[in-house]
């Protein structure tokens, strides 16, 4: 087991390393951005002088490198700062932290992801395992139809067929998905069960034809011929024979799609009003609040650089190879 | 031989296989017939349809082909009129299988003992309790090391000699009537090929089991089986028992089969070397490949290089064409010192040797014209362009033996052994002096190989070239060479000339080496077998 964990251990320094070049990145990016924070929010008849003085207030009068480094500095020690927004070139401050602003959204977000990840997961190898097991027949055909259609269609139009059907024509759940902090676990998952739907449906396709691919790229393995030729059926094929050497690439599509569920999803959370991290970024970058963007973009950041180091070790660990060296 | 009732039995059987777009005939009309207890050896060039009629005998067809007609009747059963599901319960417990790759045809994900129980576990042969007992049983008696334990492993941890054993144990687990062996020793090394094949021949009959077995190799066959029957385009040429086959061939096809063997060229031997290899050291990253290895080749002479896979072969052709750098030793070409990288050498350096691969269809662009293959190395050594580019292409062709209207065609449109000659022609094109063969004859069919060597021999008497060729096939060392080098885990055993390497006393692996060959006579593996267990008791 030995070196498993060596490499665990060295891809996850990678990851590290990879988010820290990703941090940079990140801050160069949002310092591209035309105007800033003061200008946005003095509007354009405010004079030099009144710009320079709350720039000077806000700190933005330093130089980039310098900020950079306390930003840093503050994230290790998991201090992301304070939003610019509610301070105001009169001096008035009633800015929140960063981490207080992000941290429910966070929650809704992650809820949101889980209850589509929950359904989609499943769903996508189960129909992939039968569409692989029952291949060109009728079942394989509508299935990859069907898929196909609702990953072709925009997500903004699932939603809005989801909330004439399921909530205008039949108002089976509700079209708003207004949750806040007080909102119970029972009542959150009725609020998000049209964004879910429409999540799953949007990624159930992807992650059912790679599953569906990788296990058929697999049949013609002269030790797929070997199994049938000592009598194993097809199901035992699929299942036993398949399967087990066909994680790793299964693995990869899922965590591209879950990572799609978490960073992706600002259209779903629009049409549903959903309070997810997605719209709190979208907001910030109009009103340039950049310790928020910088926040957001750095938590997106490092959800797909987990979830894809998730899907190499799964792919580590699933490989005899590796996993029983000579 | 007293012949038990019939096990098989196949009559007319026809089947079609689907490429390019349309149906061809693979197996035209075969009959065959086996009794219990009985091995049948099915012999033949590549896509005689021998593999197919092997699997054919089970009653399965692989994707893309299809039975047209004919009956397999096993025990009486026809098994071309049966269904998927009732086949099912035949296979891997009344009929098994015995693929060509045990390396491919093992489920890396399953530990050996699971996949060597299985079939018999899921038919309910005997009690959960005993089957691993009795795999184990049947690991010692294939004489697999550490028999115990050895089924607790993986697949990609034991060896290629190994696995194709286990492979043996898992078809015979089930105590079948009929095993199917499809070249299961084609793809291992001659002095492991040895030991495979007595534990087959042993565990089969003890236990009394029917087989076919598929080969191209007529000495193996000739070790194995009580019958030949000759394939050739899906038909079948002739059939006789073995001793009677091998003495007295009928056919002429069968007749030529037999002579390949035959080819032998006068040795040829002096000490102006054109190349000269010193005391090379080799790696690949941390581990060593070569050590200490020397190696002369006298101009105008052929040298060849034997050993197992691993032996490190092909790693010393790495490091004479500069392709892997050394580590410590100088190589030498008329007298002058090679820069050990390949990008330090000049264009005349690297003119003047020239490499031929094993897998022609991969060492060839397939969106190339053969014009265009040939050409390139004169447009780059040589300059030659427009019609004087044109004409010498051509006179390469005429010197392999091809013709003109080979010139705009495709590397897919070219058999095996036309593509090799297009790769021996691309070769001369730079006009080298030295040609380094890496087992080019080795994925070609016998009397393909015939003809290649027959085509170098002709071009070292009319050139005057020098040829290094690698191979691990001591037929093909006959037939070609003047001097041989032995190599063993990367260290060079001897060289020296053909007639004295050939000739006892050898050092011991050479001695094994050169015993492992199968020779043509059906007493030769007990004759090797006896002579190996003498030698331990007199050493032991």
């Amino acid at each position: 087991m030995n070196p498993i964990i060596t490499t665990v251990c060295k891809r996850l320094a990678l990851g590290l390393a990879t988010l820290v070049v990703v941090s940079a990145i990140i801050f160069s990016s949002i310092s591209m951005m035309p105007g800033d924070f003061a200008q946005a929010i003095l509007g354009q008849a405010a004079t030099e002088d009144t710009v320079a003085a709350f720039r000077e207030e806000l700190g933005l009068d330093r130089p980039a490198i310098v900020r950079y480094f306390e930003w840093i500095k503050g994230v290790a020690q998991g201090d992301f700062g304070t939003s610019f927004s509610g301070r105001a070139a009169s001096g008035v401050d009633r800015s929140r932290e960063v981490v207080d602003l992000i941290a429910p959204r966070l929650w809704n977000t992650l809820f949101l992801a889980s209850v589509a990840a929950v359904v989609a997961v499943p769903l996508a190898l189960f129909l992939g395992l039968t569409t692989a097991l029952y291949r060109n027949s009728a079942y394989d055909r509508s299935a990859n139809a069907a898929t196909l259609t609702t990953i072709s269609t925009p997500e903004f139009f699932v939603a809005y067929i989801l909330i004439l059907c399921l909530s205008s024509l039949w108002p089976v759940f509700p079209s708003l998905a207004n949750v806040d902090a007080s909102t119970g676990f029972l009542d959150r998952l009725y609020k998000v069960a049209l964004p879910a739907m429409t999540l799953t449906l949007v990624i159930v396709a992807h992650m059912m034809r790679m599953t569906r691919a990788a296990i058929i790229n697999l049949l013609a393995s002269p030790y797929i011929e070997m199994a049938r030729l000592s009598g194993a059926s097809q199901r035992e094929i699929i299942l036993k024979h398949a399967l087990p050497n066909a994680w790793a690439p299964i693995a990869t599509v899922v965590a591209f799609n879950l990572a799609y569920l978490v960073v992706g999803v600002v259209v779903v959370e629009k049409v549903f009003t959903y309070p997810g991290v997605g719209q709190l970024m979208v907001d910030a970058v109009t009103t340039r609040d950049m310790p928020v963007v910088q926040a957001c973009a750095l938590f997106f950041a490092a959800t797909y650089i987990l979830l894809n180091l998730t899907a190499d070790i799964i792919g580590i660990v699933t490989n005899p190879r590796l996993l029983h060296p000579r | 031989m007293s012949k038990g009732e019939v096990l098989l039995k196949m009559r007319d059987v026809r089947i079609d296989g689907f490429s390019d777009e349309r149906w061809h005939k693979i197996i035209k009309g075969v009959d065959l017939t086996l009794h219990r207890g009985e091995v049948l050896g099915l012999i033949g060039e590549s896509g005689a349809g021998k593999s197919t009629l092997g699997k054919a005998a089970m009653g399965y067809t692989q994707p893309g082909c299809r039975l047209v007609s004919g009956s397999i009747e096993f025990e009486g059963q026809d098994l071309a009129q049966m269904s998927d599901k009732e086949k099912l319960g035949l296979w891997g417990t009344r009929i098994a299988y015995v693929a060509q790759s045990a390396a491919a045809s093992f489920n890396p994900a399953h530990r050996l003992i699971e996949q060597t129980t299985r079939a018999a576990d899921r038919a309910g042969i005997r009690a959960l309790s005993e089957s691993r007992s009795d795999a184990i049983g049947l690991y010692e008696s294939l004489q697999l090391p550490d028999s115990k334990h050895i089924g607790e492993r993986y697949p990609h941890q034991v060896s290629g000699g190994q696995l194709q054993r286990v492979m043996t144990a898992m078809a015979m687990s089930p105590r079948p009537d009929l095993i199917i062996f499809d070249e299961p020793t084609t793809a291992l090394d001659v002095t492991t090929q040895v030991e495979v094949l007595a534990a087959m021949r042993d565990i089969v009959e003890r236990f009394d089991t029917a087989a076919i077995y598929i080969t191209h190799d007529l000495a193996v066959v000739a070790q194995m089986a009580d019958s030949i029957k000759v394939l050739r385009y899906g038909e079948e040429v002739e059939e006789a028992e073995t001793r009677q086959m091998l003495s007295a061939p009928e056919k002429p096809y069968t007749r030529s089969l037999w002579s390949v063997r035959a080819l032998e060229k006068e040795e040829n031997s002096h000490d102006d070397y054109i190349l000269s290899v010193d005391s090379i050291d080799a790696s690949y990253g941390p581990t060593q490949v070569l050590d200490q290895v020397s190696m002369q080749v006298p101009r105008g002479c052929t040298v060849a290089v034997v050993g197992e896979s691993g032996s490190g072969k092909s790693t010393t052709a790495r490091v004479i064409t500069g392709l892997l750098p050394s580590d410590a030793g100088s190589v030498q070409f008329n007298g002058e010192l090679l820069p050990r990288r390949l990008q330090d050498r000049s264009r005349e350096q690297l003119q003047k040797i020239q490499m031929i691969y094993q897998m022609a269809d991969t060492a060839m662009n397939p969106r190339q014209s053969v014009g265009e293959i040939i050409g390139r190395p004169l447009e780059f050594y040589l300059g030659l362009s427009g019609a004087a580019l044109e004409q010498r292409i051509i006179a390469l062709l005429e010197m392999i033996e091809l013709d003109a209207s080979f010139f705009d065609r495709l590397p897919e449109e070219l058999s095996g052994g036309q593509k090799q000659r297009i790769c021996i022609a691309r070769a001369l094109a730079a006009e080298p002096e030295l040609i380094i063969c890496d087992e080019v004859t080795s994925a070609l069919d016998q009397i393909v190989q015939e003809g290649i060597l027959k085509l170098l021999l002709k071009l070292q008497n009319e050139l005057g070239m020098s040829f290094l060729f690698i191979t691990h096939d001591i037929a093909t060392v006959r037939a070609i060479s003047d001097e041989i080098v032995v190599m063993f885990q990367g260290k060079v055993v001897e060289q020296g000339p053909k007639s004295q390497v050939f000739s006892p006393p050898h050092p011991e692996y050479t001695q094994l080496l050169l015993s492992s060959v199968p020779e043509m006579d059906p007493d030769w593996l007990t004759g090797v077998l006896q002579s190996r267990e003498q030698s331990q008791e007199h050493g032991g």
